[in-house]
C-alpha cells in the first residue's frame, strides 16, 4: 500500500496537466445534456413549489392522509434497509469468502431487482404473497401474518428493490481487505469473533452504511412493485408516490407538487450525505 | 510433545483466520435462504403464471393486438432513448475519467440525481413542464406538438430515467484504467477522435456493452416516470409495463404474467451478459494492472 501511495500522486499531478484533447467538448456536451433533461425539469419542480407559498405548503404538507403516506414511505423503507443491511452484508460475505457449487449464479442473481422491472416484480410478489397465494397462505396459516394487501407487504417490495445495493457496495471493500491484517490479528492471539468485529468491519462500515442509505433512498421512491402488493388504501397501506399519482389524477397540481417536494429535499440530503461518507471512507482507507 | 503442541498453535491460526466449517455452513444456507425466497421466488413465479394454463393461452395473450401496440411502443421509446444517453455516457465519463477539473465531485452528483429522484416524481416534473397550465405546454400545443399523454413524453421521461446508466458503468472503469494509452497515442500525433476510437473504445468495448444492456432493460421496464405521463391510452401510449398493469387490474392474470415473461427473460439475458462479460473482465482488468 505504501508503495503505491506514491505513484498514485504522481499520476494525479500528471493529469492535472493533460495532453489529451477534447475537454471544452466533453465538458461543454455533457453540461448542456445535463442541464436541458435534469436540471432544468427538476428546477421547473422548485419553481412551482416556491410559488405555492408557505401557507398552502404546510397546509398540504401537514394534512393527515399526506403525513401518513409519507410515515409509511419513510418507515416501510427504514425497515427494509435494515433487513437488506444485515441480510446484505451476508451475502456478500459468503459470496466473496466461500466457495460452493453455483456460487457464480447466485451472484448473478443478486442483481435481478436492477434488471427486473418493476411492475414485473410487483405482479409477481402479488400473487406470491397473497391471502390464498404460496407464500401468504403459509405465512398465515403458520404466523398469523398476513402480508398480501397491507404495510408489511410494502416492506417486503422494498426489501426486494433494494437488497442489490448492500451487497454491491459491500462486495468490492471485501474483496480489497488485505487478508494480512486478519493473518496478523490472529497471530497476535485475536479470536476470530474479535478479528471480525475489530478489524474487518470497520474496514466495511462506511460501504455498510453507504449501501443502506442507498437501498433505504430506492425504496422512498419506489412505486411500481408497491401498488400491487399494496390495497392502496389511506390511511393502511398508501404510499407517497401514489398519493402523487392520485393528486395528479385530480388535477391537483399544487398538492402532487407538495408532496414531491417533501420526498425530493429529504432524498437529495440523503445523496449529499451518502457523498460525505464516501469521499470519508476513501480518506480513512486509502482505496478507490 | 513440541510437535503437537505447534501442529495445535497451527490449527488454532488457521480457525482464527477462517470460520469453522459449520459457521461457514450455517451462513451458507443463511445466504442461500434468503435470496431464494426473496429473488428467486418472485422470479420462477412469473415463469408458473406465464406458462400454467398452457402455450395456447400464453401464446394467445401475446397475439393481442395491444400487446402488439405496447410492445413496438416499447422498442421505439428504448431505441431513441439508449443511443442519446450512450453519447452522453461517453462524453461524460472522457470529461471525468481523463481530466482533473474544480467541481468534478458535484458534477459527478448531478449526473447521479435521477437516481435519488422517485420515479413518479420524474413523471411529475414532466408533467408540470409540459402540462396544460404549465408555460411550455400551450405553446408546443400552438404549433401541433403534443408531449405529454403522448409518445414525446413518454420518451423524454424515460430518457430522464436512464440518464445515468451509461456513464455510471463507464466512469469507475476508465478511472481504473488512466490515461496513459491515450496520452502515448496522442503524443504520437494521433488524432483525439482516433485516440479515442483506436485506444480508448477497444479498452471500455464490454463495460460498454453491459452499460448499454442495463440502460435497455431500464428503458423498456420503466413504470412509475412513464405511468404519470403516458395517459394509459390503450394500444397509443401504452409500454409493455404498463400494459401488464392493465391486464393484472382486469384480472387477466394469465395474460399479465404472459407479458411480464417477456421482460422476466430480458432481464435474465442481462444478467446473463453481465456474467459473461465479467468473466472477461476480469482478465483484461488484471491484464491492465500487470503494466
Amino acid at each position: 500500500m505504501t508503495a503505491t501511495a506514491p505513484d498514485g500522486a504522481q499520476t494525479n499531478r500528471w493529469r492535472r496537466r493533460s495532453v489529451l484533447p477534447g475537454f471544452g467538448l466533453s465538458i461543454g456536451y455533457t453540461i448542456a445534456y445535463l442541464s436541458l433533461v435534469v436540471l432544468i425539469p427538476l428546477a421547473g419542480l422548485g419553481f412551482r413549489s416556491a410559488t405555492l407559498g408557505w401557507d398552502q405548503f404546510w397546509k398540504i404538507a401537514f394534512d393527515p392522509r399526506v403525513t401518513s403516506a409519507l410515515q409509511l414511505s419513510f418507515g416501510a423503507a427504514l425497515l427494509a434497509a435494515v433487513v437488506n443491511t444485515i441480510f446484505g452484508v451476508l451475502v456478500a460475505w459468503v459470496l466473496v469468502r466461500y466457495r460452493f457449487p453455483g456460487r457464480r449464479w447466485l451472484d448473478a442473481a443478486v442483481d435481478l431487482p436492477f434488471a427486473l422491472p418493476t411492475a414485473v416484480a410487483g405482479i409477481a410478489l402479488a400473487t406470491l404473497y397473497a391471502p390464498n397465494g404460496p407464500f401468504g397462505a403459509l405465512l398465515d396459516d403458520w404466523f398469523g401474518i398476513k402480508v398480501g394487501f397491507t404495510s408489511i407487504g410494502v416492506v417486503m417490495a422494498l426489501i426486494f428493490v433494494g437488497l442489490p445495493f448492500v451487497v454491491r457496495t459491500v462486495q468490492p471493500v471485501l474483496e480489497e481487505i488485505d487478508r494480512e491484517t486478519e493473518e496478523v490479528a490472529a497471530t497476535l492471539g485475536a479470536r476470530r469473533w474479535r478479528t471480525v468485529t475489530q478489524v474487518i468491519f470497520p474496514a466495511l462500515f462506511p460501504a455498510i452504511l453507504t449501501g443502506f442509505a442507498l437501498s433505504f433512498a430506492r425504496g422512498v421512491g419506489e412505486y411500481g412493485s408497491v401498488i400491487f402488493i399494496a390495497s392502496n388504501l389511506p390511511f393502511q397501506s398508501e404510499i407517497a408516490p401514489l398519493l402523487i399519482v392520485i393528486k395528479l389524477e385530480e388535477n391537483n397540481y399544487a398538492g402532487a407538487t407538495a408532496i414531491a417536494t417533501i420526498m425530493l429535499v429529504i432524498s437529495f440530503a440523503m445523496l449529499f450525505v451518502i457523498n460525505l461518507i464516501q469521499a470519508a471512507s476513501r480518506r480513512w482507507f486509502g482505496h478507490e | 510433545m513440541s510437535d503437537t503442541q505447534s501442529a495445535k498453535q497451527k490449527k488454532s491460526a488457521r480457525l482464527a483466520i477462517g470460520e469453522g466449517p459449520g459457521t461457514k455452513l450455517v451462513l451458507i444456507i443463511a445466504a442461500l435462504t434468503f435470496l431464494g425466497l426473496m429473488l428467486i421466488a418472485p422470479l420462477l413465479v412469473v415463469f408458473v403464471e406465464a406458462f400454467g394454463r398452457g402455450i395456447q393461452v400464453y401464446l394467445d395473450a401475446l397475439a393481442l393486438p395491444d400487446t402488439a401496440a405496447a410492445l413496438q411502443l416499447t422498442l421505439l421509446v428504448a431505441a431513441i432513448a439508449v443511443p442519446l444517453n450512450l453519447v452522453f455516457g461517453i462524453a461524460a465519463a472522457w470529461l471525468i475519467a481523463k481530466f482533473d477539473f474544480k467541481g468534478k465531485s458535484f458534477l459527478l452528483t448531478l449526473i447521479d440525481l435521477p437516481f435519488a429522484v422517485s420515479p413518479v416524481v420524474s413523471g411529475l416534473i414532466f408533467v408540470l413542464l409540459f402540462g396544460a397550465n404549465s408555460a411550455l405546454g400551450p405553446i408546443l400545443d400552438g404549433y401541433g406538438i403534443k408531449v405529454l399523454f403522448a409518445v414525446p413524453g413518454i420518451v423524454i421521461a424515460t430518457i430522464f430515467i436512464t440518464f445515468p446508466f451509461i456513464a455510471r458503468e463507464l466512469i469507475p472503469l476508465m478511472q481504473q484504467q488512466g490515461s496513459s494509452e491515450e496520452e502515448a497515442a496522442v503524443s504520437l500525433g494521433a488524432s483525439g477522435w482516433r485516440t479515442f476510437f483506436q485506444v480508448t473504445l477497444p479498452n471500455v468495448k464490454w463495460g460498454l456493452l453491459y452499460g448499454v444492456l442495463l440502460c435497455n432493460a431500464r428503458a423498456m421496464g420503466e413504470f412509475g416516470a412513464v405511468s404519470v405521463v403516458s395517459g394509459h391510452i390503450r394500444g397509443v401510449t401504452n409500454t409493455l409495463p404498463l400494459h401488464i398493469e392493465i391486464l393484472y387490474n382486469d384480472n387477466k392474470a394469465a395474460a399479465a404474467f404472459a407479458v411480464a415473461s417477456l421482460l422476466a427473460a430480458l432481464a435474465l439475458i442481462t444478467l446473463a451478459a453481465k456474467t459473461v462479460l465479467e468473466a472477461r473482465f476480469a482478465g483484461s482488468l488484471a491484464a491492465q494492472r500487470r503494466h
